[in-house]
Parts: structure tokens; sequence; C-alpha cells
């Protein structure tokens, strides 16, 4: 270990050392003091956190600690979007939660700390280490999950999320056992080193069998069709702010540990896996959507969304390469954005402890507040995939790379489903474009006030999706580098990791 | 100038929408800068006509800008003699639309007369993009405004003609967007002239072609809407308000199939056109009857554009150049008669709150200027001569009886004759007769001010179109139109291609 290596989990540091701090600061206050601060403490390092990851772009693209983390822009695209995601998940929280609610000291230090896990999943590259930050995320956010203690669902969410959790993780660590066993290694690049003899793979039916398992982990994760049946459920019990963050930032995490597994370890499995995903692809949009246009809460019909749109996502990996990386994590992007946006105006709508969680209590709202009204609708545009917003072109960028790759039925799938997925998106915008029902127009308002906080969060959360949808350059000459540090491994000249521990620059 | 008029046109109805967005919703606010912002871009759209150069092929106004790299996506906008009536057809309806909105719009107008706006926006985007992807933002777009404003403001049930429109709509350009990026994999281009002459050139395989050509014609004839596809046209009428239902059908879709149906896949156009040529033959009767039968006059009037726009598909697919003139010409009539019908019931049902024709009856001599206008507009629509609406049907029958097929020729003018059965009829019974009990009991206010000072001068418009038609149609043949008909046809086809170049030429 060089002393340099410290720099490689900079982020991960900041993040760990803010969320120890709001531990300490929230333990030493006197009960009864407010802790809206350590809010606002919570939002500081995440966005320190989030600049030394842009910061690390100035790092030699490389490994560190004996060839466990890396740092390319693959690994800052994550981390930046990650961070961002849970900066407005705080935003968002800091407004929302009620003043005098239980523990919101440990409810910031447990988003942040989940930050960290999810961070480092996406910059490991050693299985162990996958699975250590694997579990860093999930713990906090089972915690997370179950935060509305004094209500049933709360806890139930909480249970379900953690059983089923916890199992899909063991099929992951079955898998990098198996792995292991055939290889003899955990080490991404020395995985995909030793698979590298086609079509003679060594071990065949053990990495078979390995990615077979890895593959369940990673995709009950992303709730994957048919893994996902956790995700209606988890949604409706917990806290909306958290759903927030629980449907983006983890998602995003594990979709980068799909990129890395698929593309740099299994890499001489593409024949293979590229059919399994298509399947999924195809389960995923069309269970989603045909769940989501029966739902009549909206929380759970935006948990059936969130499948589909996993779906959409895995189209992206019927691409060919590069093209289909960038288009993933361009989409991963997009998706964040918009999700977060929309599930931002569920919260302040129905309110932390959801008196109107249907879609029909969303009936006139933009009558009765114009501005979140007017961004439910715009959010919920973006997820039908209207143009000139990020949900365009982050289908269009999936897509694109499905018919790249030969899968032009895949795309042609994808889009009827977004076409069907449209109905349920309008039930909703319609809903709260519809003039209100008199006894409602004439009711007291109720909403939530609007502060500072949750206003930045959601204009954060619009401008991305605007910018992505006007001028999505940046972000996808981002996507590009970012795929262009993913490679298979007939380019990597790989190079026992222990004594090297900086890899060619591409 | 002439380099950025187009810029101009585009970006002056978005600045009035976030103008009225930003100032607060207080009176007529919002409707005087929408009003003025239409003004100020239709004078922008006058300026394409005087500066148009005759006879010079190709696109004029063209300004072509890398806007995306990855995919070549340009910001690529020009006019040619085919759309250039559209944009200040456009142009003109805008103001007859806010004028249409000025009294029945009585709440939100903020919120109305942004999105309409936007859809102004949207609009001139169609007519002017010859980028793909460019034309299919802003295809997609026009959706969303009149989706949220017919929910919105609908008379009976909103959300569901919304829902009804957009899907519609939306689902056919799921396959339009996957036959696109078929051409770009195909080509590397978005560019309208680049992919037309990749078409010509005959590189492309021809299986894939005819799909894709037929997935551009499916989002067309919805939009259009062509028989059996019109199911979402009576409901839209009915519901919309009116400045949104008057631009809702016909110009958009037809502007697009002759630009890019016709003119990018004109042997795969041929081909289908018996296909095309028997479902305007079936519309034109099909929507003459239907219209005969009404009770209600939006519905009536629903049909009775179905009828007549079933009549310029058959201009456009009987491939001759005085039916492509005719059918041209014929959109611009259309549209002009539709919205001053659109803004004479707007008028009738603001002031006796019933669309029911029944209701009806002796107004003419109660509301003297609204019976006269609505004689005009009428004639014109049947197609009497000196008023516009007899030259481009005229050229559309003399077309298609010399050159296509005798039995469809007649078939049409039966259509023709219905169209003025109903259309005589519907005036009799609202203008004519016995006093109804309504005539009597409401007080009597004919058109206001703005409401005739709109529709005076598009009566004097239907009287010179009438009369001068050339000044129209000589800008209307400088058209980068489809490629010469002699293209050759494959034999299979030889008895419809001896059919068809009987047609007269140019």
């Amino acid at each position: 270990m060089n002393p340099g290596d410290s720099l490689r989990i900079l982020p991960e540091i900041i993040l760990t050392l803010t969320g120890v701090l709001v531990m300490l600061i929230d333990a030493s206050l006197p009960p009864g003091w407010p802790r809206r601060g350590l809010g606002w403490v919570a939002a500081l390092g995440t966005t320190v956190a989030l600049w030394s990851s842009l910061w690390q772009l100035s790092l030699p693209v490389g490994t560190g600690f004996y060839g466990t983390v890396e740092t390319s822009p693959f690994t800052v695209f994550f981390h930046v979007l990650i961070c961002g995601i849970v900066l407005v998940a705080l935003l968002l929280a800091l407004d929302t939660l009620p003043e005098d609610s239980h523990h919101q000291g440990e409810y910031y230090a447990l988003v942040v700390f989940g930050a960290v896990g999810m961070c480092l999943l996406t910059s490991a590259i050693e299985l162990l280490v996958v699975f250590i930050a694997l579990e860093i995320s999930s713990i906090s956010t089972y915690v997370l999950a179950g935060y509305r203690k004094h209500t049933g669902r709360g806890p139930e969410a909480a249970i379900k999320y953690f059983l089923l959790g916890s199992f899909a993780t063991a099929f992951l660590l079955y898998g990098i056992a198996l792995i292991f066993g055939a290889t003899g290694s955990t080490q991404i690049y020395e995985i995909a080193h030793a698979l590298a003899p086609m079509p003679n793979v060594p071990n065949l039916p053990l990495v078979l069998a390995s990615l077979c398992l890895m593959l369940v982990g990673i995709l009950f994760k992303v709730s994957a069709a048919p893994f996902h049946v956790w995700t209606p459920d988890v949604y409706e019990g917990a806290p909306s702010p958290v759903v927030a963050l629980l449907s983006t930032a983890p998602k995003a995490a594990a979709f980068a540990l799909l990129l890395r597994v698929l593309y740099e370890e299994f890499p001489t499995l593409h024949s293979i896996w590229v059919p399994v995903l298509w399947i999924v692809a195809v389960l995923s949009m069309t269970v989603g959507n045909l769940a989501a246009l029966r739902q009549q809460n909206v929380k759970r019909m935006l948990a059936y969304s969130s499948i589909a749109h996993a779906g959409y996502l895995l189209a992206a990996f019927a691409g060919l390469g590069a093209s289909g990386v960038a288009a993933a994590c361009f989409y991963i992007a997009a998706y964040a954005a918009m999700n977060v946006g929309i599930f931002a105006v569920v919260t302040l709508v129905s309110g932390y402890d959801e008196k109107l969680p249907l879609v029909r209590d969303f009936r006139g709202l933009i009558y009765r507040s114009p501005a979140l009204g007017s961004l439910l609708i715009f959010f919920l545009i973006s997820l039908i995939g209207i143009p000139f917003t990020g949900g365009f072109f982050g289908k269009f960028y999936s897509f694109s790379a499905a018919v790249g790759g030969g899968a032009v039925w895949l795309a042609v799938i994808g889009l009827l489903n977004s076409g069907l997925a449209s109905a349920y998106y309008l039930r909703l915008a319609f809903a709260s474009a519809q003039r209100p029902a008199e006894e409602i127009a004439n009711a007291p308002v109720h909403s939530t006030p609007m502060g500072i906080a949750v206003a930045a969060a959601l204009l954060f959360a619009a401008a991305a999706t605007l910018i992505l949808g006007i001028v999505p350059d940046k972000i996808l000459h981002a996507s590009e580098a970012a795929a262009h540090t993913l490679r298979p491994p007939s380019e990597v000249q790989v190079t026992p990791p222990i004594t090297a521990n900086a890899r060619p620059n591409p | 100038m002439n380099d950025s008029i187009l810029t101009l046109i585009l970006l002056a109805p978005l600045a009035g929408a976030v103008l009225v967005t930003l100032l607060p919703d207080r009176g007529k606010l919002p409707a005087w800068i929408a009003l003025l912002t239409s003004l100020i871009t239709f004078v922008f759209t006058l300026h394409l006509p005087v500066h148009f150069v005759h006879g010079q092929s190709g696109f004029q106004f063209e300004i072509d800008r890398l806007w995306i790299e990855n995919p070549a996506i340009h910001y690529h906008v020009g006019i040619d003699g085919l759309s250039l009536w559209m944009v200040v057809l456009v142009g003109l309806l805008a103001i007859a639309g806010v004028v249409a909105s000025w009294n029945a719009i009585k709440e939100r107008r903020k919120t109305f007369y942004s999105l309409f706006l936007v859809q102004q926006t949207a609009m001139y985007g169609v007519f002017i993009s010859l980028d793909l992807m460019v034309y299919y933002g802003f295809w997609e777009l026009s959706l969303v405004p009149m989706a949220i404003l017919i929910a919105m403001y609908g008379r009976k049930d909103g959300p569901k003609a919304a829902t009804k429109f957009f899907l519609f709509t939306f689902i056919p350009s799921a396959p339009l967007l996957v036959a696109i990026l078929w051409l770009y994999e195909k080509t590397g281009t978005f560019d309208f002239a680049q992919l037309q002459m990749y078409v010509a050139s005959g590189a492309l395989p021809v299986a894939p072609l005819y799909w894709v050509a037929l997935a551009f014609l499916f989002a067309f004839a919805v939009k259009v809407p062509i028989f059996p596809l019109h199911g979402w046209l009576a409901d839209t009428f009915n519901e919309a308000p009116v400045a949104m239902a008057m631009v809702v059908a016909g110009k958009l879709g037809l502007y697009s199939m002759l630009r890019f149906h016709v003119g990018l896949f004109p042997v795969q156009a041929r081909h289908i056109a018996p296909v095309m040529i028997a479902l305007a033959g079936i519309g034109i009767l099909y929507g003459a009857c239907l219209a005969l039968v009404q009770r209600d006059f939006w519905r009536l009037l629903a049909f009775a554009a179905l009828g007549h726009l079933s009549l310029i598909v058959l201009g456009i697919y009987g491939f001759t150049f005085t039916g492509w003139d005719g059918a041209i010409y014929q959109i611009l009539n259309n549209e002009l008669i539709d919205a001053a019908l659109f803004v004479l019931f707007g008028a009738l049902e603001l002031r006796y709150l019933t669309s029911q024709i029944a209701a009806y009856g002796g107004l003419a001599g109660k509301v003297p200027q609204t019976a006269t206008l609505f004689v005009i507009a009428s004639l014109a629509m049947i197609g009497l001569p000196m008023l516009n609406g007899f030259v481009g049907e005229f050229l559309i029958l003399s077309s298609t009886f010399s050159g296509v097929s005798r039995g469809w020729a007649i078939v049409a003018t039966l259509g023709v004759i219905l169209s003025a059965a109903y259309m005589l009829w519907l005036i009799q019974r609202l203008f004519y007769g016995p006093e109804s009990v309504l005539a009597t009991s409401k007080p009597a206010t004919d058109l206001y001010f703005g409401e005739l000072a709109i529709l005076w001068p598009f009566a004097v418009l239907m009287l010179v179109m009438g009369i001068a038609p050339t000044a129209w149609i000589t800008i209307i043949e400088t058209r980068s139109g489809p490629p010469s008909l002699k293209t050759s046809v494959p034999s299979t086809q030889a008895g419809q291609s001896a059919a068809l170049s009987e047609g007269s030429q140019p």
C-alpha cells in the first residue's frame, strides 16, 4: 500500500467522517434540542464528497489498496451521481421529516453511511470488497425502509426488504465463492484474464453457475423481474423521502456493479448473458407496466414503474460494447434525476404521514398548488419519455444501443411498452390537471409548506431532467468516458494487481 | 435575417410562454401576452413568403448546426414550397386560437396560455425540421400541451378524452422511432436530404425498408386521421378547448405524409398507394354519412373533418403533380375553414351553453353576423366555386378522375355532395326555421369585436384564395417534393404504374 491509495477512496472517507460526525453530534446534543442542523451537516459533507470525486478525475486511472479499488471516469461518474442523489434526498428530508421526529440525527447518518457503501460498490474491483460495500449500503437502507415504526406498513416493509435482500445477497456470495473455485481469484481483472481463452473457458459449468448466481443477486438489487416482488411493498411502506433515495441511488450502484461484472468479469460469456438479459428486460418492462396499470396507490404505481424502467435500462445491455455501457450509464443518470424528482413531489403532496396516497387524491393538484402540479406533470412527462426531457434521451440511447446490437425486436417491445406505460403516468398527470371536485376545491388547502431546502431539491432534480433532455452532450461524454474505462479482457494486459497498481490509460 | 428567421419563429412563442409563466395570473394579462406573441410571430412568418425565392430548388432559410455529437443530431431547419404556407398557417391560426379562447377560458389562464404557446412552438418545429430526430422531438412535444389542456378544460370527461388522444398518437410513434433509429443505424445520418438520397440509391435492404416506410405511414395516418384510425377524433373535438381542437387534426399528419412518407419512400409509398386510396375513399363516404346523423355539432364537425381530410389523402396518394398541388392547397383551405367554424361554434356554445344541434333554431334574426359568417365558411367547405374550398377539391378530384381511378373519383365526388347536404342542413337547423326556446329565452349577443376582427379577414381570405389561387400555388410548386414520377417501379406493379403515368405532368 502506498500513501496515495487513500486518495482513491477520498469520497468514501469524507462521507464516513461526515456520518460519524453527525452521529457524534447527535449523541452529544441534549434530548429535545432541534436536530435539523444535522441534516445541513450531512448535506455539506455530501457536497464535499461530490467535489472530491470530481477532483479524482485528475488522478491517473488506476487501482489502489492492492488492486481492490479503482478510480476511473467510470467510478467518478457513479460517485457524482450517487452523491447528487443523496444530496437531493437529504435536502428533501430536511423539510419533510417531522420536527419532533424520533431519531432525526440517525436518519441523516444512515443516509450518509448508505452512500459510503454505494460509492464503494462502484469503485470496488475485488469481489469481496464488492460484497462488503453491498452490505454497508443494504444495512442502512433496510433500517431506513422501516423508519415509520408507528405504522404497520413500515416494519413490514423493512422485514420484507431485509429477508429477501439478505437471501439475494447470499446468492451473490455463493456466486463469488464458485468463481473463486473456478479461477482461483476474486479480483475482477484476474478472473477475466483466467476466463479469456475462448472458446475453451476453464471450468465452464462452475463459471456458468457462478454467473447465474451473481446475476440473481444483482438483479434483485435493481428490482428487475422476476426478482421484483419486494419493490411495491417496500416502496409503499417506506417513507417517501427514503423511497426517493431507495429507488435511485442503490439501483445506480447495483447497475454499476452489473456493468462491471458483465463487461469486465464475464465479457467472454457475452453470447450467454445477452439473451438472458434480453429476456429479463422484456419481462421487467412488461410485468412492471402491466401491474402499474392497475395500481391506485401512487407509490405502488411508481414502484412498478421503476421495475419497468429497470427493463428499459437492461435493453441497453444488448448493445455492442462501449455503446451499450454508455447508454446504460446515461439512462441511470436520467432515471435518477426524474425519479428523485417525482418522489420529492409525492412527498410534498402526500406528506410524511401519507394522508393522501391515492391517485384520486391528486385530483386538482395543479389548481391547489400550481408549482407542485406543474412539476409533477413535468416529471411524469419525462418518465413517459417525451422529447426535450431526460427520460427521452435515456430511452433513446438505450434503444438505439439495442438496435445497434441487432436487437430490433427488443427496441420495438420496449417502445410499445413505453406507450403502454404512458397510460398510467397520464392517469396521474391528468388527475392532477383536472378541475378539482367541488368538496376538495372548497376544503382548506392542505400542503406541506415548501422550505428552501426542498425547493432547492426540486429545482436540482427538475434542472437535471431538463438539461439531460436539451443538452445531453456533457453527460453523454462523461458516460462515454466511463464506458471506455470498462474494457473487454482482450485489451486488458493484466498484470498481477498486487505488484502493479496502475492500469494503462486507454 | 434570412438565416435566423426560422429560429426566431420557433423561439418567439416559447419566449411568450416563459413570459406568461413568470408574470402573475391577473385578469386577462396572460391572454394579452399570448395575443401579442402570436401577432409578432405571425408577422415573422410573413417574412417567409416575401423573401422566398421562386423556382429555387432545395430548401431555403436553412440553418444546419450540430446539436448533439453522438448520435449526430443537427439543428437543421429550412422550408420549401410544401412547408412555407404551413408555417404561415400556424401563425394565423394562433391568433384565431387566442381570440377563440378570449372569453371561453375563464380560469387558470396562465397555465392555458403558456401551454398554448408551447404548442405553437412544437407545431412550427414539426414544419421546419429537416433532421429526423428534431422533427420527431417536436412531433412528440406537440402531444403534451394538447393532452394536458384537454384534460384540464374538457367539457365532460377531459382526462378520458385526453388519454385516448395521447395513446392513439403516442403508441404509433414507437414504431416510428424504431424506424428512424434503424435508418440511422444503416446510414449514420438523421438528415432528411441525405436520407432521401440513401433511400433513392437503393443501397438499403429492401424488405426492412418496406416496414420502415410502413411505420412512418402508420404514425402519420393516426394523426391525420385516416379511416379506421379515427377513434380519437370525435372525443377530442368534443372535449378540447376550441383553440386546441382547431389545430389537432389534419395538417401535421398530412404534411408529414407528403414530406416523410411520399417524399422519403416514394417506391414504398406507391406500393401502398392503392390501399391508401381505398381507405381515403371509405373515409370520405364514412365521414360524410356519420356527419349527417350527428346530434352534437362538435361531433358533426369531427366527422366532416374526417371526410375532408380523407379527400386530401386521396390527392396525396394519387401520385400526380396536380393532385399534390391540390392536396397541399386543400390543407390550407381546410384548416382555414375549420378554424373559422371552430371559432363560430365556440361562440355559439359560449352564448347558448349547449352543443346539441336540436336545441338551436331560428338564430339568424338574433345573431345575423354569426349567421352570415357561418354561411360563408360552410359554402367554402362545401366547395362552392369562387371560394377556396372549390379550387383544392377540383384539383384533387380532376387529377383522381384522369390520373388514378374514375371509380374513386366518383366516390369522392359523392362525398362532396354529401358534405353539401349535411352542412346546408346544419345551417338550416341552427339559423333558420322557427325560433327555438333557446333563441328566445337567452339574450342574443352577436360576435364580439375580437371574433369579428379575425373572422372577416378569414372570410375575405377564403374569397381571395378562391379567386386567385395561383399566388399560393406558384410557391407550393417550388418544393423539393418527391423525386420524379418516373422512378422505376417493380414489375409487379406494372399495371398500377401504367395507370399512374397517365397522371398529369407539371
